[in-house]
């Protein structure tokens, strides 16, 4: 069965860039290159080092705002799920927040905030927080009350019942929240270095194109999806070990 | 088995575990329960029988202290209850384990929630999922296993905390019909052998005639307790012949007749 998935994953990587490398090789577009193409620019700009440079500034931005989303994000939606009172007050502005046009947004930010780590720390934080804070206080609303109240039967604290019933039952909305928000991150991370100031990842796309090297740029862009896709797997990997009994699979299996 | 008998003869109807006194419950304006008072002798099961709607878990949970009655007070161990305490324990009808938790865990919850340490709570835990036959299944979750099992798992967690008390709320409604004839037999066993007091929700009449010591009638809207029954005569011939008892057979009939008008 392990051994199964894993081939059924290797073999749709296989049929996804076999399609790029075709649709390349017609080619669709001349901006289009080939996956191989893609892949040597990818290696060229690994063993340079100029990636690893680059992602030393996307970075910054992406992990201070992902870690202040799912803090915050948790905590708010934690106290959201708890109170009605927080509820009325706050999930309107999450709910306004998600359907923000943010790409209109991002000049009011550098206005107020400058060209700075600041102003993309803050598109990070609008893309990644609200589905974190709306899964995180749907989640706890919904904990079953039946094991709230055998908690509370077997003489449990409310601080017990927060973190040893309410958070536990909640985790695989919560966890599902945090992977689609930390996905949004990561867009809003390239959407800020490519909208407020050119630096990082977001410079290799821009500079790229702007002088016709398409391999650069889709390596660029390849290379951001597939950091991506391991930082997802991580997470999922931490939510097994943590809560082991809610492990039910995932379709991404 | 001639013990509950003999039990009965020495000690009076004073000894009781638990006493519910003039209990009155409204939601809004629906009267739930109404001026209900109860006693249940220590020692012994009694079964709080009737119709749906009757008010028997809100009763249950009243004494639980989970629920705060409108008026009305409740004794246990002559001390009144104001919310869930370490001498009641309760046996949930949908089993309420947690789901992301072992079987291990899940025993030794109510335990981990009263500070015990874990190797200690672990020790104890580990003898209950033995005595109610789960032994091997410690590191197991919950989906993996089967209601009755799951059921297992409740009630090892609520002996665990070695309440005098146990609280079961139709614990045994969930389960299939082979596996409730099974817990009502082990039942009759941890009557006898744990010195507890049970207080056992039921919608079935039969099920309440075997396993109980006492039943207690009762009727909806507003719930009040018609009738208290205290069959006696076959709780010593053994499990097997209980069912066919005549005693045992009248006491179903006579209870049935008096419900069958309250179902609808």
């Amino acid at each position: 069965m392990q051994y199964r998935s894993q081939l059924l994953k290797l073999l749709s990587a296989v049929i996804v860039f076999g399609a790029w490398e075709i649709a390349g090789r017609i080619p669709v577009s001349y901006a289009f290159p080939t996956f191989l193409e893609s892949m040597q620019a990818l290696a060229r700009m690994t063993f340079d080092g100029s990636l690893f440079q680059a992602y030393g500034e996307t970075l910054r931005p992406l992990v201070i705002g992902v870690a202040i989303s799912a803090v915050l994000g948790i905590g708010l939606g934690l106290w959201i799920g708890l109170s009605s009172v927080f509820d009325w007050l706050f999930s309107p502005i999450f709910i306004v927040m998600q359907a923000a046009p943010l790409a209109a947004l991002i000049p009011i930010l550098v206005m107020a905030y400058g060209i700075g780590l600041t102003s993309k720390v803050f598109v990070v934080c609008i893309m990644a927080m609200p589905v974190i804070v709306l899964n995180t206080s749907g989640a706890v609303r919904n904990t079953p009350s039946s094991i709230k109240e055998m908690g509370r039967s077997f003489l449990a604290s409310d601080r017990d019942v927060i973190l040893k019933i309410v958070l536990p039952a909640a985790s695989p909305i919560i966890f599902s929240g945090l992977r689609l928000g930390i996905s949004a991150g990561f867009i809003g991370a390239i959407l800020a270095e490519l909208k407020i100031t050119p630096t990082g990842v977001g410079d290799i796309i821009t500079f790229s194109r702007s002088i016709a090297d398409y391999p650069s740029m889709y390596a660029a862009i390849f290379s951001i999806i597939a950091l991506a896709v391991l930082f997802l797997n991580l997470l999922e990997m931490l939510e097994n070990t943590l809560f082991e009994g809610n492990y039910r699979g995932y379709a991404s299996d | 088995m001639a013990m509950p008998q003999t039990k009965h003869a020495f000690e009076t109807a004073t000894d009781n575990a638990v006493a519910v006194r003039n209990v009155t419950k409204n939601y809004g304006e629906t009267e739930a329960l109404k001026n209900l008072t109860l006693e249940f002798p220590r020692g012994e099961l009694t079964s709080l029988l009737g119709p749906s709607g009757c008010g028997k878990t809100t009763l249950l949970k009243i004494i639980a202290g989970l629920l705060e009655p409108t008026s009305g007070e409740i004794e246990v161990n002559g001390k009144p209850v104001t919310g869930p305490g370490p001498d009641r324990a309760f046996v949930f009808q949908d089993f309420a384990l947690l789901p992301w938790a072992s079987v291990m865990r899940n025993v030794a919850f109510g335990l981990e929630l009263r500070g015990v340490a874990r190797s200690e709570r672990e020790d104890i835990a580990a003898k209950y999922i033995k005595d109610v036959g789960l032994a091997g299944f410690e590191a197991s979750f919950p989906h993996e296993l089967s209601g009755g099992m799951r059921q297992r798992v409740g009630l090892a967690r609520a002996l665990s905390v070695d309440a005098q008390v146990l609280l079961m709320d139709e614990p045994f409604s969930a389960v299939d019909e082979q596996t409730r004839r099974k817990f009502q037999e082990d039942l009759l066993m941890l009557v006898q052998n744990e010195n507890k007091t049970f207080i056992f929700v039921t919608h079935s009449i039969e099920e309440a005639v075997y396993v109980s010591d006492q039943i207690a009638i009762l009727l909806p809207r507003p719930s009040r307790v018609s009738e208290v029954i205290r069959p006696s005569g076959f709780r010593d011939k053994g499990v097997d012949n209980i069912r066919r008892d005549t005693e045992y057979l009248d006491i179903v009939d006579e209870i049935w007749a008096s419900l069958r008008s309250y179902v609808e």
